[in-house]
């Protein structure tokens, strides 16, 4: 039988509130393969973010559960590694720093002092931020800070990266410029990625296959869309692609037509 | 090439910039100095109208010639100590010379110690208390605030013995030391001992509160990238919480520093233990025409080495603080 690389069967999560037991996830069902780039969209509140914790195991399923190679994810580890929605540098460290943090827990051991610094700087290199390796966080901007974040991430060389809606702070420019070097990254590494957004454009620009989350409570996967544009692909190229526009379509439906939210 | 005529507005532009630099500057620093001669002012007047059975209460010009006599006996008493010092070398000299084989004993000066002395002593306890009291603040502190049951547990005792005065405890410290503290060489005085825990004890409490406070708080995306990289305990301590909580901590350290100042100050008339607070009972009890006006030298001095405490620990912070622009006052 042929396991997938990392897999996510029957996940479901609820609390215990003042009203007896609140279901937020139902019955999540993924299969992911190695190399794959899987966004996940819906409506605010209806558990992405959930869904991508329990596979960070920063949150435990109530049920199911979630499989990466073979083992069972019930806590968090840097093969696992996150990038967060507003960068979690720590302002302490200066951008060096913050990678290095990261490498010297992963690499304790198994790299030399030197190995160390040229695997950080190539990890600073990948996100073009050499130039700003020893500023604070706080002396930078919020894309520079999100682009550090993710070769904090990179640099931890994990087996899944995933990123909550880690573009969703930045103004349109930026994003562009960071979507494509997320792009360039991931036809380098070839990293399995699993990512939050809001934005219809930039999933269907970034995935191999958008999962399409429907509204809670008892959330889960309404549908799943296969993006089969073929890469590397060019933004201003696939503004004129006729099947770029119906992948769009076909998740803005899902979005606004099968899955109205009750209210906004 | 440069040219006169297009310079010359420059440097009048430049001239008035420094003269509104000036103009700024001017009023922060000529207030304060009015704020103090009004108050001098007000303080000679109104000392005047005040009969004790003392005499008259200081003003300022009574307790600036106070202080110049203070300085005075000082160097005599310093004077002296010196004198004390070449006898001894002599007599054990020529002790020594007549037979080689002599003991000769070697003696500390014991005159009555000094203004200066005292504040030495002071400044020396309220340090060793304040540091005692860090050490074991800070690492509870740190307990408190990343372990909810812990805090559960210690939280009750905390708050119970936090609004206890020192001076309350100041009886039982020191018939503890005295049975505790039971050296024939002993290396520091009981005395000192006992002001220091006292000062100790109340310095505790601030720390602890707000250290506890400030690794409670810290931030969840930083917590989860702690986790995510599964740091061990220690390196988490160390990398994350530390220096998240450095704020905190300091504003609890300068809490504790100044009370511990304060209560010092109380413990030594007390408890008759040398320093500041002996030097004031001694005046009072002394009860001469200079008493009140020495005294009033000592409230000063105290007041000022308060200040400067405080600004010590400011640029203590300054040092240690990772975040150069906060607005540390």
């Amino acid at each position: 039988m042929n396991h997938a690389h990392l897999e996510l069967t029957g996940v479901g999560i609820s609390f215990p509130t003042d009203k007896g037991l609140y279901c937020a996830l139902q019955n999540v069902n993924l299969k992911i393969d190695k190399g794959e780039f899987v966004s996940l969209i819906g409506h605010s509140g209806c558990g992405k973010s959930t869904v991508l914790n329990i596979v960070a195991g920063l949150h435990q399923a109530t049920t199911g559960g979630v499989i990466l190679d073979g083992r069972e994810v019930n806590e968090p580890g840097p093969e696992r590694a996150v990038v967060f929605q507003n960068h979690s540098l720590l302002p302490w460290l200066t951008c060096y720093q913050n990678v290095e943090l990261a490498v010297r827990q992963v690499f304790q051991g198994k790299k030399t002092r030197r190995e160390m610094r040229e695997w950080i700087e190539h990890n600073l290199q990948l996100v073009h931020m050499m130039h700003a390796k020893d500023k604070r966080p706080s002396e930078i901007s919020g894309g520079m800070k999100q682009r550090i974040g993710i070769a904090r991430a990179l640099a931890m060389q994990p087996k899944v990266l995933l990123m909550d809606e880690p573009f969703g702070a930045l103004d349109a420019l930026t994003r562009a410029h960071l979507q494509d070097s997320l792009m360039e990254i991931h036809a380098d590494l070839g990293n399995t990625v699993i990512m939050i957004t809001h934005d219809v454009d930039e999933a269907v620009l970034l995935s191999d296959r958008i999962v399409m989350m429907s509204n809670g409570p008892a959330a889960g996967v309404g549908e799943i869309l296969q993006v089969t544009l073929e890469r590397p692909r060019e933004r201003i190229a696939l503004a004129h692609d006729a099947r770029y526009h119906e992948y769009r379509a076909a998740v803005l439906e899902f979005l606004y037509q099968k899955q109205l939210r009750p209210a906004a | 090439m440069s040219n006169p005529a297009a310079a010359q507005p420059i440097q009048d532009t430049l001239k008035s910039a420094s003269r509104i630099a000036l103009v700024r500057w001017l009023p922060n620093l000529l207030l304060p100095i009015i704020g103090v001669l009004v108050f001098l002012l007000f303080w000679q007047i109104a000392a005047g109208s005040i009969n004790t059975s003392l005499g008259k209460f200081p003003g300022p010009t009574q307790v600036a010639t106070q202080f110049v006599g203070l300085v005075k006996e000082h160097q005599r008493e310093q004077l002296k100590a010196e004198a004390f010092y070449q006898r001894q070398e002599q007599r054990n000299a020529d002790k020594l010379a007549k037979n080689p084989e002599a003991e000769v004993s070697i003696r500390p000066y014991t005159g009555k110690p000094t203004f200066f002395k005292q504040i030495l002593t002071s400044l020396y306890t309220v340090m060793t208390g304040f540091v005692i009291a860090s050490l074991l603040a800070i690492p509870l502190g740190i307990v408190c605030g990343l372990s909810k049951p812990i805090y559960n547990a210690i939280n009750p005792l905390i708050q119970i013995f936090k609004p206890v005065s020192p001076l309350a405890w100041l009886p039982l410290v020191t018939m503890v030391v005295s049975a505790v503290y039971t050296s024939t060489d002993p290396l520091f005085a009981k005395s000192f001992v006992t002001s220091a825990v006292t000062v100790a004890l109340c310095c505790l409490w601030p720390t602890v509160i707000n250290t506890t406070v400030g690794v409670a708080n810290l931030d969840k995306d930083l917590q989860n990238v702690s986790r995510v990289l599964s740091l061990s305990p220690m390196r988490h301590v160390r990398r994350i919480v530390l220096p998240a909580a450095i704020p905190m901590i300091f504003t609890g350290l300068r809490l504790s520093l100044a009370t511990g100042w304060m209560v010092l100050i109380a413990a030594e008339m007390l408890a008759q233990n040398p320093g500041l607070g002996k030097f004031i009972w001694d005046e009072f009890q002394n009860g001469s025409s200079n008493s009140l006006g020495r005294i009033m030298v000592a409230v000063v001095v105290i007041g000022l080495i308060g200040f400067v405490l405080d600004r010590l620990m400011l640029m203590l912070q300054r040092r240690v603080s990772w975040d150069k622009n906060a607005d540390l006052r």
